[in-house]
């Protein structure tokens, strides 16, 4: 093990992962937006948006983010439409992310109970207060465990996104393998650099959703 | 015209159907395996033992935290180096997809045994059932209710994910489809045709997932 | 009988659901102050009732007509009726991500914009009358079945409303808690609150009303005083009914 060389280099994993974490950061956005949209056109069941959003969901669930940001980065310029790596890498994760989002907000909204939504009734709530006091509370605290879920795994998907040269932690590593042949020592720190990055989140999502559990009927 | 448009799929489809054969090699086999050895891993994650519970959780954990495609990229270069043996891209891809599937076939299994009524447990061995007459007769078949649409769910993962493969040069799908673009330069119709290809292999598997969780559910 | 001035009417009310009709052309009237509890046996259609007079279901004819207008009619709003008619429902639904308080106030704060300092001393004079004082910062998961109970009977009468609605509210209680959720019914039947209670606990029944309804194939088969009612009833299905109950 050259610990010399883990010095020196030690900036450029800095570099590439704050790459890795920006592109995660709006990747995510995307994906949450999306989400938002679609499970809220699902809620509401609104006519043609629905269906779309049903085949959109299905795509975007079975199929690999590589092929869907090699189609974008490299099949897309030949219809004339060109893309710089990172709005591929932006675009891939939130079609991707979309449908997970999607998902797991529903699931929280169909888990608010119909009993929780006849007591508002009850006490006079209109459409937006149901909403907003009795249904999103709730339903925010029930999707949080597959949220977080969902942030981590774009945020490890971001690492494929190497293949389309962006900058990031695998992309990286892969140059400096190939520049110095210190392949232990790349490797080492790119592992090493997921761990800072990935499990204080975990751990910060973690308690959040304990934060929020109090929603949860029992205990 | 022959080699443009949506005809270069129709002319190349035997390139590109060769290729898939590497990548179902790839997800099968690994499936396979792990469908046994996650099996292993599920019991031993519901071990008592403390040191065993910890190394367990470690391993899931890092499955978790290190994305795939590090993990692969790793072996394919870390062991040859390391251990001084050349290892093909084939065979780094299935030793990881089999060590991850281990480690998610594990929880599957774990999550389904954990989620049984203490009622059934306690039922059976009030007749006087040893513990693997317990396991064998009350445990595994209606765990087996849970795993299964599971394991399914692992199965489209693991098809999707075999797409890194290309990347650690591999001969599989997306790398022959990349040879035909090559020579074509139809890059936006074999990559649909890719992305219709992942799809056609996965939907069904996700339908039938949700069709088996949904008809178990009760 | 009753010369208070009528608060609710219900004219030939019919409801079904697919094929099968839960209320076939119900009629009666409730006055100021009354309290009628409604008997009946499982799928006469009482707790339909109830919710036909809450607009949490929609009717097929007929017509629900609270103190003096009908709540079908167009230019009535569902939510204001609502505010008027309170119900309390037998699964005690508190909103699970609220505080008891919290719970309580959300109606009248946001529903009927009413000042918070009023609205939290009634809301703590009534906690104390049903005996929770000391859990106003409490979830609904920390609390015992009756006393969500309690506490539902609070947030629907911290609304003010002129009717309040029981529906089995018990019925899904420990015995043991029984007792003291009828007790706090009982309470604000002495204190002339206008009510109509579904109940099955025919003790109870006898001693809260002052008017008993006999339903059957979502009909009033027959109705009376208490004491007329249980100790000699005139149909022969009521007859039959009352016979199952040891009171």
């Amino acid at each position: 093990m050259d610990w010399s060389y883990l010095g020196r280099e030690l900036p450029r994993y800095i570099e590439a992962g704050l790459v890795t974490l920006k592109i995660g950061f709006w990747g995510i956005l995307a994906a949450l937006i999306t989400g938002l949209v679609c499970c809220f056109v699902l809620y509401y069941k609104i006519f043609i948006l629905q269906k779309i959003v049903k085949v959109y969901v299905e795509l975007s669930r079975n199929t690999p983010l590589l092929i869907q940001v090699f189609f974008l980065y490299f099949g897309l310029p030949q219809v004339g439409i060109k893309l710089s790596g990172t709005a591929c890498a932006i675009i891939g994760l939130g079609f991707l992310g979309g449908s997970y989002m999607a998902e797991a907000f529903r699931g929280g909204l169909e888990a608010v109970g119909n009993s929780q939504i006849e007591s508002g009734l009850s006490i006079g709530l209109d459409k937006r207060q149901m909403m907003q006091y009795v249904i999103l509370p709730q339903a925010i605290s029930i999707s949080m465990p597959q949220v977080s879920a969902n942030f981590i795994f774009l945020l490890k998907e971001t690492s494929i996104l190497s293949a389309i040269a962006i900058p990031e932690l695998l992309n990286v590593t892969q140059s400096l393998i190939g520049l110095y042949y210190k392949t232990n020592e790349s490797l080492l720190l790119l592992t090493v650099s997921y761990l800072i990055i990935i499990l204080p989140l975990s751990i910060v999502l973690g308690y959040i959703e304990r934060r929020l559990r109090h929603a949860e009927f029992g205990n | 015209m022959q080699n443009s448009g949506i005809n270069v799929i129709f002319n190349n489809i035997g390139i590109l159907l060769d290729g898939l054969g590497n990548t179902l090699l790839i997800a099968v086999t690994s499936l396979f395996i792990s469908f046994f050895t996650g099996f292993g891993f599920g019991l031993l994650r519901m071990s008592k033992n403390r040191i065993v519970k910890l190394l367990t959780y470690i391993y899931l954990e890092a499955f978790r935290i290190i994305p795939i495609m590090v993990w692969l990229f790793s072996f394919f270069f870390f062991i040859p180096r390391t251990l001084g043996i050349d290892i093909s891209g084939e065979v780094a891809a299935i030793v990881v997809f089999t060590m991850w599937g281990t480690a998610e076939m594990g929880d599957i299994v774990r999550g389904a045994l954990e989620s049984l009524s203490k009622g059934q447990i306690e039922s059976g061995l009030s007749i006087g059932l040893s513990k693997l007459q317990l396991f064998l007769y009350i445990q595994f078949p209606q765990a087996i209710k849970r795993i299964v649409p599971g394991a399914i769910s692992l199965g489209t993962r693991m098809i999707k994910t075999t797409s890194l493969v290309v990347l650690i040069g591999v001969i599989d799908v997306i790398a022959r489809g990349k040879q035909v673009i090559e020579r074509t330069k139809e890059a936006f119709w074999i990559y649909g045709f890719l992305f219709l290809l992942f799809f056609l292999m996965c939907y069904p598997l996700s339908i039938m997932a949700r069709k088996l969780e949904r008809k178990w559910e009760s | 009988m009753n010369n208070e001035e009528i608060v609710l009417e219900i004219k030939d009310l019919y409801k079904g659901f697919g094929e099968r009709n839960v209320l076939n052309g119900l009629d009666f009237t409730l006055h100021k102050g009354e309290v009628v509890v409604i008997i009946g046996p499982s799928g006469c259609g009482k707790s339909t009732l109830l919710r036909c007079i809450n607009g949490l279901e929609k009717i097929d004819g007929g017509d629900v007509i609270l103190e003096g207008s009908s709540i079908y009619d167009k230019n009535i709003k569902m939510r204001q009726v609502r505010q008027k008619v309170g119900i309390v429902f037998q699964s005690y639904d508190l909103f699970s991500h609220m505080t008891v308080m919290e719970n309580i106030l959300l109606g009248p704060l946001k529903v009927q914009k009413r000042d918070k300092q009023e609205v939290s001393e009634l809301a703590r004079e009534l906690l104390k009358k049903v005996g929770l004082s000391d859990r106003e910062n409490d979830y609904p998961r920390q609390l015992s079945g009756g006393q969500k109970q309690r506490i539902a009977i609070v947030r629907s009468l911290c609304m003010n409303p002129d009717i309040v609605l029981f529906d089995e509210v018990t019925a899904a209680l420990d015995p043991e808690m029984v007792r003291e959720v009828l007790d706090v019914i009982l309470d604000l039947a002495k204190q002339g609150l206008t009510m109509i209670i579904v109940t099955h606990e025919m003790h109870f029944a006898r001693a809260v009303s002052d008017r008993i309804l006999f339903m059957d194939h979502g009909k009033i088969v027959e109705e009376g005083e208490p004491e007329d009612l249980f100790g000699n009833p005139k149909t022969e299905r009521a007859k039959q009914f009352l016979n199952k109950f040891d009171y």
